[in-house]
């Protein structure tokens, strides 16, 4: 009874916008954030006598996304009418791809708990956005712009095999970092670059038959995914359970309620009367065109992710932080290069200090003031006691705003650490003198002392001494 | 084939055409005549035929990924029956 | 000898040769309009300003000796299919009322760039649906022969003003014969080229895989001029040919010896074919035998299949083409109570019963559990009629056959009967099926003094041995006539 006796099966759609200048049948800026119609033309205005032409860039950027995600290119691929009518619709028919899709049979793996899983793509086609229908708060009207109206778009369908909501969300999670290294997507839930709809149902455990799935939509955080899912799940199998039956319709997600609720109303079935589009010949790409774009295609988040913990012997958590970002990626890459000692160490600074203050001014990678050889520098410092971890973290920090050197940096602020034993000898035995009870409590055995005496050495030495090489005076002159 | 009274009203409403009563007993009869001559079409076997699509089968052409000038937003909704600002203003769906 | 009486070749010479300025032909056109379009109705909008400021701008380029495009200053029509900048444009709907395009279709740019001035925009079936003008949303055209006839269709105001010596020249639009029937009907010539040889873009789309714009004239040799100015490749337009446009007039004079001529037999042998009809053409057939060519008896056998097959496939690409007209961004809009309401409404208001018609035909033709019956077998009928023409260009060069199976009818007499309508199109039909190119010329009178048109066919892309053929028959024949307006 319940949940548990029951299998999900999560298919999931994503519609994923294409990093375009231009829309794709028209020449109009696909740039966010225009006053609303303010980059339309007779075409994606959907006026009489207009006709598309396709934008050259979309179906490369395809190309990237089909190959990466392991699909078969259709040499030849067929545009499709799909008819409805909605105000954000401006021809009542959206250019798409129906019967013959440009991408077809990839997968894309993913890691969960320690798993991998190979989910599969069963395709991949490119067509036109829709505009934007805003209902208007005060009256009774809908206020429609149609800047959105024409910009690419790729849709992603996998095959139903994901078999719970955490599946899912590592599924769409990769499948962002995939799009998003490619280059043609910017990986934005929350602003809907990137879309997602779940195709949910659920069958009892052992049974072969699929049940009857319902379509979510309006998911707009990785967080929604996960909940939107579950209800769902949940939904399905009270519903099940007390003699009802799953109906295949479309959900809408409340996030607010935290529930999902029937679209159906009493409108028309939707029979969207697919037929091939007269106005575009067949799409024929050629083999050339593939072959350039294979050899092309940078290196994918996953193989990356595990390079780095197999090469740096990092482990997943930073190897996947290091990850996400390609440039970040490439960066640790580079400094690495010059430095070349300890991988972990590095990888700290990148996920701690750096991050940091990448976050704090709000700056990426491609525009830090710092080079890679300036980085390596700076470790190079610390690993040969020139200055204190401590300190390092400040001439990183003024490295980072200013791009100066961090030896200069060191020097100007007098942060070079005493290096002459005889020095740090001489603080020691003074501390020591000054310090007899605790020497005792030492010598008796309480060895947590040894922290307040190093402290009292460096307090001594005005932050110039070397902690490891105190530490290890202190020590030998205790009789340690 | 003769359409029913029914499913021309579903073909009415696909296509957002209001007909009143008269008009769908009228379009009724006249579209099932012109759907009986097309039955003419059964004779032939086309299974192994190809469909046309396109009556000259040339390769289009595609276009350079540049953005061109759009209309300045008060050309875009010069003909604009209703608008509110540079948007179009449309009555709400009625649930 | 009215300057109205030239043909547009004749005009464009005494252009050149400064024994005329477009302002004077502009004007003259005008005049003429102004006395006999009462009668023929053949216009919905005329332009004064735009017309004479172009003719002036090119009588200006004469003089000073700048660069001149081919035909500048010649004024012709348009049908009101064509999207014009700042000019109303309706394609002779109540839907599209005020609607002002902010841009000017390829064609009508490439006219303008070529220094023709557009007296203005003609009268047409709704949406280019139907074959005698009844269809549109405002009013009938009238045939110059016999006003009480109608002109065809849909391209009935362009023929009229051509006809009618309105216009030098215009352009109409070929889905099902809307070109070359008019043509037929009012004794002028129309040609509608190959598919994808003139750009469809600023066309109002009917059926866009047969849509195709033509040129109407008076003469052969006018109506290959006029394609020469439109013809061509357009980035616009992603169905348009890339192949180089030849020089049409440059080999019209070629004549016709050596040329094979197929007589298809299903045409000659149509039941519904009048009589002074057939005398006609098989006259015009003889006729080319004397002037050198052979004829060759050819068989299109899925002919009969045709007219199902364009009206299938014409009306569901329609039903596409029209969702557009929602009352939302241009046009009428019939206000309601929510959006669905406000859609109906603007629909039934804005679109005539022809157009209604055809909208639930193609809906119908394309929805869940009829597509395969209907819309993909009429489109694989369709494979089958190219294949016949196929077929017959092995053994032939050019096809012969009447345009249309009868001359003018009546207006009212076919408007309630929409079967008996589009029987009018049997032999125009086929060639757009397949995309090819065909046009009409008149090739002699019925009894009662009526026009009757020769259609002749081509291979894709083989306009010059078409028109070569037309024009052969044209110097051979005295078939250019004056309509009996009663006018000078």
């Amino acid at each position: 009874m319940g949940v548990a006796s029951f299998q999900p099966v999560i298919g999931l759609e994503v519609h994923a916008q294409l990093l375009t200048r231009s829309k794709i049948f028209c020449g109009c800026s696909t740039q966010f954030g225009a006053q609303p119609n303010a980059h339309t033309c007779p075409v994606c205005l959907g006026m009489p006598g207009v006709l598309p032409v396709l934008n050259a860039q979309v179906v490369e950027f395809a190309v990237r996304a089909g190959l990466a995600l392991g699909c078969r290119i259709n040499a030849r691929s067929v545009w499709a009418r799909k008819n409805y009518f909605y105000p954000d619709l401006p021809k009542g028919y959206q250019i798409s791809q129906y019967d013959q899709p440009l991408c077809e049979h990839g997968s894309l793996t993913i890691d969960l708990d320690g798993a991998e899983k190979r989910v599969g793509i069963r395709r991949i086609h490119m067509e036109e956005d829709a505009g934007k229908n805003i209902h208007d708060a005060g009256g009774g009207e809908s206020l429609v712009d149609l800047n959105r109206a024409g910009v690419p778009l790729i849709e992603i369908v996998s095959e139903p095999d994901l078999r719970s909501s955490a599946e899912a969300v590592e599924y769409l999670k990769a499948l962002r970092d995939v799009l998003v290294y490619l280059e043609i997507n910017d990986g934005n839930l929350e602003e809907g670059s990137f879309r997602c709809d779940a195709n949910v149902s659920v069958m009892r455990k052992g049974s072969t038959e699929f049940g009857t799935r319902a379509e979510l939509k309006n998911i707009n955080s990785f967080r929604f995914v996960q909940k939107a899912i579950d209800h769902e799940i949940a939904r399905q199998v009270e519903l099940i359970e007390s003699g009802g039956k799953v109906l295949q319709e479309t959900r809408l997600w409340d996030p607010d309620r935290g529930e999902t609720r029937s679209m159906r109303s009493k409108e028309e079935a939707h029979d969207y009367r697919y037929f091939p589009e007269p106005d575009l010949p067949p799409l024929v790409v050629p083999a050339e065109l593939v072959e350039r774009v294979r050899a092309s295609l940078p290196e994918l988040p996953r193989d990356k992710l595990v390079r780095f913990q197999v090469d740096y012997g990092l482990p997943a958590y930073d190897a996947r932080i290091l990850v996400t970002d390609r440039a970040l990626a490439n960066f640790f890459e580079a400094v690495w290069k010059r430095y070349g000692t300890n991988p972990k160490k590095l990888a700290n600074w990148f996920t701690g200090e750096l991050q940091r203050l990448l976050k704090e001014e709000g700056k990426t990678v491609g525009a830090l003031r710092f080079s890679a050889e300036q980085f390596a520098g700076l470790l190079r410092l610390v690993d040969g006691g020139e200055i204190s971890g401590n300190a390092a973290k400040e001439v990183f920090a003024e490295m980072f705003r200013t791009g100066k050197e961090p030896a200069r940096i060191v020097a100007d602020r007098g942060l070079g650490l005493e290096k002459d034993s005889s020095a740090v000898e001489g603080a020691v035995d003074a501390v020591l003198a000054a310090n007899a009870a605790e020497v005792e409590k030492y010598r008796a055995g309480k060895k947590q002392v040894l922290g307040f005496l190093v402290g009292q050495v460096m307090k001594a030495m005005k932050g110039k001494g070397n902690p490891a090489q105190v530490n290890a005076v202190l020590k030998s002159k205790l009789g340690d | 084939m003769k359409l029913s009274r029914e499913q021309v009203r579903h073909v009415a409403t696909l296509a957002h055409l209001a007909l009143t009563e008269e008009e769908e007993a009228k379009v009724q009869e006249q579209l099932s005549a012109i759907l009986e001559a097309m039955e003419t079409l059964r004779e032939l076997d086309t299974a192994e035929v190809e469909p046309t699509s396109h009556a000259v089968s040339e390769v289009g052409g595609w276009r350079e990924d540049v953005v061109a000038p759009s209309l300045p937003p008060d050309k875009a909704l010069a003909n604009a029956p209703a608008k509110v600002g540079t948007s179009f203003a449309v009555p709400r769906i009625l649930e | 000898m009215e300057l109205t009486d030239l043909s547009l070749l004749e005009l464009s010479r005494k252009l050149a040769a400064g024994e005329a300025s477009s302002v004077e032909a502009v004007r003259a056109s005008l005049a003429r309009i102004g006395r006999l379009d009462g009668k023929v109705k053949a216009f919905l909008l005329l332009d004064e300003r735009g017309a004479v400021a172009a003719a002036q701008a090119s009588d200006a380029r004469r003089k000073a000796g700048a660069p001149l495009g081919p035909l500048d200053g010649v004024p012709v029509a348009l049908k009101d299919l064509f999207c014009t900048e700042g000019l109303a444009t309706t394609a002779g709907s109540r839907v599209l009322q005020g609607f002002v395009p902010p841009f000017d279709g390829t064609a009508v740019r490439l006219l303008k760039a070529s220094g023709l001035p557009i007296l203005g925009k003609t009268n047409m079936d709704e949406f280019a649906m139907g074959s005698s003008t009844e269809n549109s949303g405002f009013f009938p055209s009238r045939n110059p022969w016999d006003l009480t006839r109608s002109p065809g269709g849909s391209s009935g105001g362009s023929a009229a003003a051509v006809a009618a010596r309105m216009a030098f020249g215009a352009l109409g639009t070929d889905t099902g014969g809307s070109i070359r029937q008019p043509a037929a009907l009012t004794g002028t010539v129309g040609l509608k080229p190959t598919y994808g040889r003139v750009s469809r873009y600023g066309v109002v789309a009917f059926a866009s895989s047969l849509d195709q714009v033509g040129p109407f004239a008076r003469t052969v040799s006018d109506v290959a001029a006029l394609l020469g100015v439109v013809a061509g490749h357009d980035p616009c337009d992603a169905t348009s040919s890339t192949r180089p446009v030849p020089a049409y007039l440059e080999t019209l004079e070629q004549g016709v010896k050596g040329l094979r001529l197929g007589m298809p037999r299903e045409y000659f042998e149509l039941e519904g074919l009048d009589g002074e009809v057939r005398a006609a053409v098989e006259a015009a057939c003889r006729a080319f035998e004397k002037l050198g060519a052979s004829l060759v008896p050819i068989s299109l056998p899925h002919t009969k299949y045709a007219l199902a097959t364009y009206y299938l496939v014409a009306p569901a690409e329609a039903s596409s083409n029209l969702a557009r007209y929602d009352g939302v961004r241009y046009g009428l809009r019939v206000p309601g109570r929510g959006l669905r309401e406000m859609y109906a409404g603007t629909r039934d208001r804005g679109f005539g019963a022809e157009v209604k018609r055809r909208i639930l035909l193609g809906t119908y033709a394309l929805s869940a559990g009829y597509y395969d019956a209907y819309y993909l077998k009429a489109q694989k009928v369709r494979t089958l009629i190219k294949r016949d023409f196929e077929a017959a260009w092995g053994q032939v060069d050019a096809i012969v056959s009447p345009t249309a199976p009868t001359a003018a009818f009546r207006l009212g007499e076919k408007v309630d009967d929409p079967l008996a309508m589009y029987a009018n199109d049997v032999f125009t039909l086929p060639c757009n099926l397949a995309g090819l190119p065909g046009m009409s010329l008149p090739c002699g009178f019925t009894r009662s003094g009526l026009p009757i048109g020769l259609q002749i066919l081509g291979k894709h892309f083989d306009e010059a041995t078409m028109l070569r053929v037309g024009r052969a028959f044209e110097r051979a024949h005295d078939f250019v006539r004056a309509p009996p307006l009663g006018e000078a």
